[in-house]
């Protein structure tokens, strides 16, 4: 176990070392006018010159990589070209709003995708089997931006229209302003993202469920005269659960780098949207650290995910 | 006396196993192949017979010892230096539904060793397939089917046409028939030895089944344990048997058999059949064996005549069995004295 | 050979056996399927309208790209609604969105193909070289598909896409680029066990090489995966590209897409509704229908889940 976990996360960090390298290269080979930009229409050359020496642009490439490497290794990922703040400073508040949005969205998803799972799965081939896999394609087939302007567009825009203001425009409010506005604030978000991403749950609870309750296991509980819903809910759901855990593992961990649309919609400074912005106005460092962080998100919990497996299942270890 | 075609020189195999111990499927095999003639092999499943094939027709690299084709090692061949040699041996697989690729028209599977080496295409290759295919006894016509649309049968003349394209020296034939019916079996026997006939080729036979080799074999050789324990021509090795693993299995063989009227005992043999990895010490039978004794566990015997057998009968035990001897009868004794 | 076993030598020759094809049991299955059959007509009415396109122009009259800011706008410089001459409104700039949208199909298609394309040729080859090869081009290769699927792709795709300044080829390639790891990873775990079949073993015992054993004998088994995940991959490279075009990294205007035409859409939604609703519906049909269909097709090769 101790040699699979140290080749476990030896993996990791050598994925992230590469996403590393690939990510600078490909930003640090790309022309860059920050200079340009930072000093202004009037900039002179020398003015250019002083702040590319300034920011570390003068320097070589591999330069430049090593000293990032040397700071991230400190846990230091730079500053921003615009006002010097700390790279970690802008992703550790722009985590929590992504963190709310991906957990709440989680809680709701799971609900919906696993209730759906377990009808479809005990009544196959039945009209609410049909229905709720019909449900839930029709929202994994929306695209996110659509999908967040219908419900701004509803419960927003038209509710408030009628009087009924329940809902805010977009935009965040911390939970430190109590619990009341930050629920209010992310709960069309919350249930965007949840249906986008129930459908997944809903197929995933489906087959694993049907493949449980064909057990013999299962046929023996029933044969005890045990009653059906305590068969499902005590005896099949628990071990159909497995893969559900697994993807939800791994979609936490997409998730941190990958909300970017439904923050951009809903106007929450997460870390998609705080890398939008960075990306518009070509802030490398901003840019670099959130994608790295988010793929060091991936990656552990791809490890969390792997480990999980090897506890429950020995036999993964060998691979 | 015969020009010899394949010499198969102290080969061993090992695989390594998960848990860095290694598993001895050939331990040591020493023997050839005479051109024209067949060579039985025979043993109980697991015995290694499959994978001496495989390192005879070089799809195993052999972990030491060497393989000889027309006086040239192959065993150390690259896989392109193998190339042009693979036209002479080819092999009958075991399972004719895996060895069947159950995504490919049959007369493109057929066709494989025309496309293979350069030698046929278009409707060439089409008509050279159609004619194998009327050779081998299936219908040239459904050329464009699947496997999957064929009979076990069926599917093994398919097996038998594609390793008979290229006009080979050395077929072997790993267990050709063992995964059909009897009834079919026979057919297949029987057009294998047509074929032989008619394209003078030589086979090694393999099979468990020790009435199967006995009626195609010149020669047989029977295998326990990654070794070969006893050769002979197959009327010597039935009418004289040396090793006591031989007689036992000629003793499962239906007693109605006239051959082995002498040994109408049944010898059960008593324990499990030892694991490769961990091969019993001396004569790797001597766990299982009647005749057992306390040098058989402490020494090896060597494959070579023993009592007065022409060289040709070749026994790896210390106590051969003489004409006529009953081994039901006789009781182990591994004690030290 | 000596006695052989005397025996009729009889041709035991069944007649095929229903459903022995590869894919014919699957096929059979997806054509009973009706949501499958129903979705397959809507893609193919969605294709006819993306060829057809020039013909939505020339029926109404109105380019793609013409501005009709007199009757195409109200006095006050706001869209007008469905009418007699914009059968289905008229956008920001006056411009027929009927129009647009066809041609917008176009743009959809072509990037959900192309890039799709892409995508499963990388993810094949490269699948089947780690799954075959093992050994060293294996491990570079597994580890550069974990690359590839731990990095936030969105995020990547936008930054990639405005450091080159946007376009269709740039558009199809990040995609493709970015898509293929998954289709390498299912490809890989197939032939991983693909490799021990004897059939592999029959065709190096006949001189094949690596590569025609990779190309002739490995690739047709894993195709009944690859293609499932393709009939699914469609609608989500459709979405990225809409999604792209929505950011403002589509294609550069006034090329219509309907990405960027719900884009342009949000300042007006509070009063143009069709500026919104119909490339939305557009869109949403489209994937809706692909992605209907993907199911049908994956339950075709796999009705595990379907039993009972
Ligand atoms: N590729 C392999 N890797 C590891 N072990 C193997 C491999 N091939 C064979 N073995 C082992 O080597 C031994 C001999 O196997 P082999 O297939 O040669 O026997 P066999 O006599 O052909 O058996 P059968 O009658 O079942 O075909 C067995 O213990 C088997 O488990
Ligand atoms: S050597 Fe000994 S143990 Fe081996 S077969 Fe002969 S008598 Fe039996
Ligand atoms: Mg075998």
């Amino acid at each position: 176990m101790a040699m699979f976990l140290i080749r476990r996360i030896g993996h990791g960090i050598l994925v992230l070392w590469l996403i590393s390298v690939a990510v600078f290269a490909l930003f640090f080979v790309a022309p860059s006018n920050v200079a340009q930009t930072l000093a202004g229409r009037q900039g002179t050359p020398e003015t250019i010159a002083l702040i590319k020496h300034r920011l570390g642009l003068d320097l070589p490439v591999w330069q430049q990589y090593l000293h990032f490497l040397g700071n991230a290794v400190k846990g230091n990922l730079g500053y921003d070209y615009y006002h010097q703040v700390p790279v970690t400073h802008i992703i550790g508040q722009a985590l929590p709003i992504t963190v709310s949005l991906a957990l709440g969205a989680a809680v709701l998803w799971l609900a919906l995708g696993v209730f759906n799972g377990v009808i479809s799965a005990t009544h196959p081939r039945s009209l609410a089997d049909r229905g709720l896999t019909l449900f839930a394609l029709f929202f994994y087939s929306f695209p996110s931006f659509l999908l967040g302007l219908l419900l701004l567009y509803f419960l927003y825009f038209r509710l408030t229209l009628s009087g009924f203001g329940w809902f805010p425009a977009g935009g965040y409010a911390p939970l430190t302003g109590g619990i009341g506005p930050w629920f209010q604030h992310l709960l069309l978000p919350w249930v965007a993202l949840a249906l986008l991403l129930a459908a997944t749950y809903t197929r995933l609870t489906r087959g694993s469920m049907l493949d449980v309750l064909g057990e013999d296991y299962i046929r023996t509980a029933r044969s005890k005269g045990i009653r059906e819903s305590r068969v499902v809910v005590v005896h099949g759901l628990r071990s159909a659960l497995t893969p559900v855990v697994t993807q939800f593992g791994i979609d936490l961990g997409q998730l941190i780098g990958g909300v970017v649309v439904i923050e951009t919609v809903f106007s929450l400074p997460g870390l998609g949207q705080t890398a939008v912005v960075a990306i518009n106005q070509q802030d490398l460092p901003v840019i670099i650290g959130i994608v790295l962080f988010a793929s060091a998100a991936v990656v552990v919990s791809n490890i969390l995910v792997d480990i999980g497996y090897a506890v429950l299942d020995p036999r993964v270890r060998l691979h | 006396m015969t020009d010899v075609l394949l010499k198969v020189d102290d080969v061993r195999k090992e695989f390594p196993t998960h848990s860095k111990e290694v598993v001895q499927a050939v331990a040591g095999v020493s023997l050839e192949v005479h051109k024209g003639e067949t060579l039985g092999l025979v043993g109980e499943t697991g015995c290694g017979k499959s994978s001496l094939a495989r390192c005879m027709a070089h799809l195993y690299d052999v972990t030491s010892g060497s393989v000889w084709f027309e006086g040239q090692e192959i065993s150390k061949l690259s896989r392109k230096a193998m190339r042009p040699l693979r036209r002479d041996v080819q092999v009958i697989f075991q399972d004719p539904y895996g060895s069947l690729n159950p995504r490919r028209r049959v007369g493109s599977i057929i066709g494989d060793p025309f496309a293979i080496h350069n030698i046929a295409s278009g409707n060439e290759r089409k008509k050279k397939v159609q004619e194998l295919m009327e050779l081998v006894g299936l219908n040239p016509e459904h050329y464009n089917r699947f496997p999957a649309e064929f009979s076990g049968g069926q599917r093994q003349r398919i097996g038998v046409a594609r390793a008979l394209a290229l006009r080979p020296k050395l077929v072997i034939c790993d267990e050709p028939v063992s995964a059909l019916d009897v009834s079919i079996q026979a057919q297949i026997i029987n057009l294998l030895s047509d074929l032989q006939r008619e394209f003078d080729l030589t086979y090694v036979f393999i099979s468990h089944d020790l009435s199967v080799v006995r009626h195609v074999s010149d020669r047989i050789a029977v295998m326990y344990l990654g070794k070969i324990v006893e050769l002979a021509p197959t009327a010597e090795l039935f009418g004289q048997t040396r090793h006591p693993y031989t007689r036992a299995l000629l003793s499962a063989l239906p007693v109605a058999d006239p051959d082995t009227a002498d040994s109408r005992e049944q010898i059960i043999l008593g324990g499990d059949i030892p694991s490769a990895t961990n091969p019993p010490s001396g004569c790797r039978f001597h766990t299982r064996c009647p005749k057992a004794r306390l040098d058989c566990a402490a020494e090896e015997p060597v494959l070579e005549p023993v009592l007065d057998d022409k060289p040709g009968h070749r026994t790896a035990c210390f106590y051969p069995l003489t004409v006529g001897e009953d081994l039901s009868t006789a009781v182990p004794d591994l004690k030290a004295s | 050979m000596t006695a052989a076993i005397e025996m009729v030598d009889v041709l035991d020759e069944p007649k095929a056996i229903e459903g022995r094809r590869p894919f014919s049991l699957a096929v059979r299955r997806l054509r009973k399927d009706k949501v499958a059959m129903v979705s397959l007509v809507v893609i193919v009415l969605i294709v006819l309208m993306a060829v057809l396109a020039p013909v939505f122009a020339a029926v109404t009259g109105h380019p793609p790209n013409e501005q009709y800011r007199d009757i195409g706008l109200t006095p006050d410089g706001l869209p007008r609604g469905p009418n007699g001459t914009f059968w289905l409104g008229t956008d920001d700039l006056g411009r027929d969105i009927l129009v647009r949208i066809a041609y917008g199909a176009r743009i959809s298609l072509l990037v959900g193909v192309l890039a799709t394309a892409i995508t499963v040729v990388i993810g094949v080859v490269l699948g089947l070289a780690a799954g075959f090869l093992g050994g060293i081009t294996d491990t570079v290769l597994a580890r550069l598909i974990d690359v590839v699927l731990s990095v936030p792709f969105l995020l990547v795709a936008i930054a990639l896409v405005s450091v080159t300044g946007p376009s269709l080829t740039v558009t199809v390639l990040v995609i493709g680029c970015f898509s293929w790891a998954s289709v390498a990873r299912i490809v890989r775990g197939q032939v991983l066990s693909l490799r021990e079949r004897e059939f592999v073993e029959a065709a190096r015992s006949l001189g094949a090489g690596d590569r025609r054993i990779m190309f002739v004998d490995v690739l047709p088994n894993v195709i009944a995966p690859v293609i499932v995940y393709t009939t699914l991959l469609i609608p989500v490279v459709i979405v990225t590209q809409a999604t792209l075009s929505f950011l403002g990294l589509g294609l550069p205007p006034p090329t219509p897409d309907w990405g960027g035409m719900i884009s342009e859409s949000q300042n007006y939604y509070t009063t143009a509704w069709w500026f919104i609703l119909f490339p939305g519906l557009a869109l949403l049909v489209t994937t809706l229908a692909f992605n209907l269909f993907g199911d049908g097709v994956r339950d075709a090769f796999d009705p595990r889940a379907d039993r009972t």
